[in-house]
């Protein structure tokens, strides 16, 4: 009997989770940002909302139920921010 | 009565926090690290303002998942007193103690000033040496103190008299003129519905020497050590 062990070297996966402030909380950021672009030539920018993008890489096979948790424990507060989940 | 003041990695209003209580009779404040996994001994528990952890992410954020907040939540359970100041009051409100968040002040601006807040419930562990409607002058230092919450967790804390202190001009009257960050309904200061917890954005700590400038913090620590013997306290 022949064992054959193969190493086999996963490569990392990269998640993105994107936190947006809710629609219903005031985003003043946002709004000097957007009167900033107006002076900038874009008059007629309407909302500008600013969130944040966070960049997670992961060994292949980590469970999404997990960066769920993650993601509303940690990474965004759920009482003011909403977040997306991109995985891969 | 003795005072654990936990300290995070980026806490700065902890030793103004050790030398007020400490100089208070019948008080004594020790601080607490924040790896630390017991409050055995102490009998009210003070989260106090600073940048924990930097605000990275959100302010609290991280500060919320240290070890000595198990211990914190515990505490809180047992029907302790905790008190979160400014970061405090973030690092609370991030781990569910209490309700709503704290967010960027309306205005953009970090806001350092003397403020005057009315007290709207004098029936609290923070509040029961002074008198619902008396109006103190205590400062604010804070750059996301605008306090936020829906319109649902805003109407739980009005009916049952959870809004303890509110931003206010210096004749006592809340309006957009005496509200310094935007903060829903004027809120400063907030308690839980079972009344044991309390966070406020103000710094009572800085307003206990006339040096500084005002004295009217005295009176909410005052409170504090009143409160186990207060009759305003509810039965058990």
């Amino acid at each position: 009997m022949v064992l054959i062990f193969l190493a086999v070297k996963f490569p990392p996966v990269k998640a993105i989770v994107t936190v947006m402030p809710k629609p219903s909380v005031l985003d003043p950021q946002g709004a000097a940002t957007a009167e900033a672009m107006k002076h900038l030539g874009l008059e007629s920018v309407g909302t500008v909302r600013v969130g944040k993008s966070i960049e997670i890489e992961l060994p292949d096979g980590t469970a999404e139920s997990k960066l769920h948790a993650i993601a509303k424990d940690l990474l965004s507060n759920p009482v003011i921010e909403d977040y997306t989940l991109q995985m891969g | 009565m003795k005072f654990a003041v936990i300290r995070f990695p980026g806490s700065n209003c902890d030793q103004d926090c050790l030398l007020t209580l400490n100089a208070m009779p019948g008080a004594t404040a020790e601080a607490v690290w924040h790896k630390d996994s017991s409050l055995a001994g102490f009998d009210t528990v003070i989260l106090p303002g600073g940048f924990s952890y930097g605000d990275y992410l959100r302010c609290g954020a991280i500060a919320r998942f240290s070890p000595i907040m198990q211990a914190v939540k515990e505490f809180a359970s047992a029907g302790g007193t905790v008190v979160g100041i400014c970061n405090g009051f973030q690092i609370l409100c991030e781990s569910g103690l209490l309700p709503g968040a704290l967010v960027r002040n309306r205005g953009l601006h970090f806001i350092c000033e003397q403020t005057p807040i009315r007290v709207e419930h004098h029936n609290s562990g923070l509040t029961n040496a002074t008198s619902t409607g008396t109006v103190l002058n205590i400062p604010i230092a804070h750059g996301e103190g605008c306090y936020f919450a829906d319109d649902a967790t805003l109407n739980d804390l009005k009916r049952n008299g959870q809004i303890l202190l509110r931003y206010c001009d210096s004749r006592g009257r809340t309006n957009e003129a005496g509200n310094p960050n935007g903060s829903c309904d004027h809120i400063a200061g907030i308690r839980n519905r079972a009344g044991n917890v309390y966070g406020l954005m103000p710094h009572p700590e800085r307003a206990c020497d006339p040096l500084l400038g005002s004295t009217d913090g005295k009176i909410l620590f005052e409170s504090l050590l009143a409160w186990p013997s207060s009759p305003l306290r509810p039965a058990a």
